[in-house]
């Protein structure tokens, strides 16, 4: 039996639809050890440190308390531990023993407290540390991009370090987005905290608020109407359409092949104004609740939705043959290996180009998926062409979803009431650029503590590490290839 | 549906020939282009040219304005033909679009962006957020609202405001420049 299969036949806390089992610091810290164990997010609690890790016969759910301030470390093991403990620092106040790193992330010394999600948040005394970045070696030239770096871009700063025209590594320092969300959510009841999953990346708007509000109607034990299930699959499927047009066109711009980008930004629109018909907000915020959905579609929407599909779904094919000519230019850029993805457990088209198999929407009993038969769409390269291919694969794959889904919608209420409840709960969803995991805990109706994980925690690390050996000339397209965002991740 | 192909090339010759893409010019609100150019007048700003340079900076946003911003970049509203179109730089702007609330970590760099910008500058604070912090406003790592750190000319509402309501904005700015004395 392994280390897995014992920890989740002990007795746990109910942390539904799982159970969250507290370790010892010496299991917690075998378990880092242990092959075949994915993590997929680490957060912090008052007194606790939580992580959640993917194993192939299914989830665990695993806690160790802290003592002193510290807990052991599971970067020695696991590199997608990295930031995960870092950021656990700057907001909780608990320190990583053993890590591999310990620079903060999230704060960079500008804020009046310290650790503010902490029990008792202490005063800042003293200057933080400035931001540093770690060269391999001092012979290696520095190129400092951001953190505003031109463009429409997310702010974010990166240190490319290149000896001739080749990046030899790349770092990067994320956290200047930081808005306190897990503590704006706290002490506001799911249906108002849902405004804030909502804002959290503005890309992936509908897929955070599914995870959340599947995070809370799991905790509160009530099921959303089939009609709203089935209408949250809708959207979610509309917003990866558009975002993956617009990491096409991203892609093609950079990529030099702009000819391809075009019917992008035509579809995009077409599909943005339909939604804005069909849900009366061109980005969805605010349509998915717990509970539910807030309102209905509504009767002329259902059409224009149509419409904007078919005329998608008539045009992808001169849209993938216009990406023939990008796909060879992206040949061989920022190659991410299936080793790699491995490691750090990244999911989305990312690590589906780099041969993982991961996709949330295949989980056991999510409706209303488990009829949809998603097809599973994986490349092998690693390369900034085969993140290119998954995308255009997953476009064909979601406009057939919501065509059927639209020719199925069952009737019904949109929404069931959340009882007051007291209770611990995970939620996720498939976002366009990744699996969203939200866990939170519910005191009388309020949450107590919240963690929002957008799929960036795993992609940034994957990211950098494609990045060495790729040439400067191919930055721009072999990070646009990785549609990150820096807002998902700096909470 | 038909599962005819169509040639790479035929769809860019369709795009060329149909121009579906962009929509109709937005009307733009008369009394409010008064309303501002007096405001520029009574501010001092020097009038700038007839096309406009403008430098996106995101001092805090959760990337939902950048999408709408980039739409109106984009073929389907098609900026360029007002004489509009984005810089990568603060140095070559005449207009600052800021989006989001300012977090007290961007502050100094938004601030140094705009120091950087030649004066006469329009500051346009768009989307809810950038107005006073939106629903962000009072967590211990937001400042608030784009005029805690600089001057604002204009505000466009809505979260995300939709490229209609940043274009008639934007035209609105254009309108009140070229009204004025120069």
């Amino acid at each position: 039996m392994s280390l897995a299969a014992a920890i989740r036949a002990t007795p746990g806390i109910p942390c539904r639809p799982w159970l969250r089992h507290v370790l010892s610091p010496e299991q917690w810290r075998a378990l880092g050890a242990e092959p075949n164990l994915a993590l997929l997010a680490m957060w912090g609690d008052s007194h606790a440190v939580h992580a959640l890790l993917r194993e192939p016969a299914g989830m665990l759910a695993v806690t160790v308390t802290v003592a002193d301030g510290r807990y052991p470390a599971l970067s020695p093991w696991r590199p997608g531990a990295r930031l995960f403990e870092r950021a656990i620092h700057d907001l909780w106040g608990h320190a990583a023993t053993d890590a591999t790193d310990e620079r903060p992330w999230l704060d960079h010394g500008r804020w009046d407290v310290t650790a503010p999600l902490a029990a008792r948040p202490p005063s800042r005394i003293g200057a933080a540390p400035p931001v540093t970045f770690l060269a391999a070696d001092e012979t290696l030239d520095q190129v400092p991009i951001g953190p505003f770096a031109g463009g429409i871009a997310e702010a974010g700063q990166f240190r490319l370090f290149t000896r001739g025209p080749e990046i030899v590594q790349m770092e990067s320092r994320l956290g200047y987005l930081h808005k306190g969300i897990p503590a704006l959510m706290r002490g506001k009841s799911p249906r108002a905290a849902s405004r804030f999953a909502a804002r959290l990346a503005g890309d992936a708007s509908v897929a955070h608020s599914i995870a959340f509000a599947r995070a809370a109607e799991a905790a509160c034990d009530t099921p959303p109407p089939p009609r709203a299930l089935a209408l949250r699959a809708v959207m979610a499927e509309l917003e990866r359409i558009a975002s993956h047009l617009a990491d096409i066109d991203a892609l093609a711009q950079a990529g030099g092949a702009p000819l391809a980008g075009t019917p992008c930004q035509r579809h995009r629109e077409a599909i943005l104004r339909a939604a804005q018909r069909g849900f009366s907000h061109r980005l969805m915020m605010d349509s998915v609740v717990p509970g539910g959905i807030a309102t209905d579609l509504a009767a002329d929407g259902e059409d224009a939705l149509r419409i904007a599909i078919a005329a998608l779904g008539h045009e992808l094919p001169a849209i993938a043959r216009l990406c023939e000519v990008l796909a060879r230019r992206l040949d061989g850029v920022a190659v991410a290996t299936p080793i790699a993805a491995a490691a750090l457990a990244t999911g989305g088209p990312a690590g589906r180009a780099s041969g993982a198999d991961s996709d949330l929407r295949r989980s056991p009993g999510y409706r209303p998926y488990q009829d949809l038969n998603v097809s599973p769409v994986r490349e092998q390269a690693g390369d900034a062409a085969a993140r290119l291919l998954v995308l255009l694969a997953e476009l064909r794959d979601s406009a057939r979803m919501v065509r059927t889904l639209l020719a199925e919608l069952p009737d019904g209420e949109i929404i069931a009431a959340l009882p007051q409840a007291s209770g611990e709960g995970f939620g996720w969803a498939e976002g366009p650029r990744g699996d969203i995991w939200t866990w939170l805990r519910l005191d009388g109706g309020q949450i107590a503590n919240v963690f929002l994980r957008d799929p960036g925690w795993l992609t940034l690390p994957l990211l950098e590490a494609a990045m060495a050996g790729t040439d400067l000339s191919d930055w721009a397209a072999g990070r646009a290839s990785f549609g990150l965002s820096h807002a998902g991740m700096d909470l | 549906m038909s599962d005819r192909v169509l040639s790479p090339w035929h769809s860019a010759w369709r795009h060329l020939r149909d121009r579906p893409a962009a929509g109709p010019i937005p009307p733009v609100d008369e009394a409010g282009i008064r309303d501002l150019a007096a405001r520029l007048d009574a501010a001092g700003i020097r009038r700038l040219g007839r096309g406009l340079a403008l430098h996106a900076l995101d001092p805090g946003s959760c990337g939902g304005c950048e999408l709408e911003l980039r739409a109106i970049r984009d073929v389907a509203y098609d900026l360029a033909r007002f004489g509009l179109r984005f810089v990568d730089s603060p140095r070559q702007a005449d207009v600052l679009l800021v989006t989001g609330p300012v977090t007290r970590t961007l502050q100094p760099a938004l601030q140094r962006a705009w120091e950087a910008a030649p004066d006469p500058r329009f500051v346009v604070a768009i989307g809810d957020c950038a107005i006073d912090g939106g629903v962000f406003k009072g967590s211990y790592a937001v400042a608030g609202g784009v005029d805690t750190t600089l001057p604002v000319d204009l505000v466009i509402r809505g979260c995300p405001p939709t490229p209609g309501e940043v274009l008639e904005g934007l035209l609105m700015l254009l309108e009140a420049n070229a009204a004025r004395p120069g």
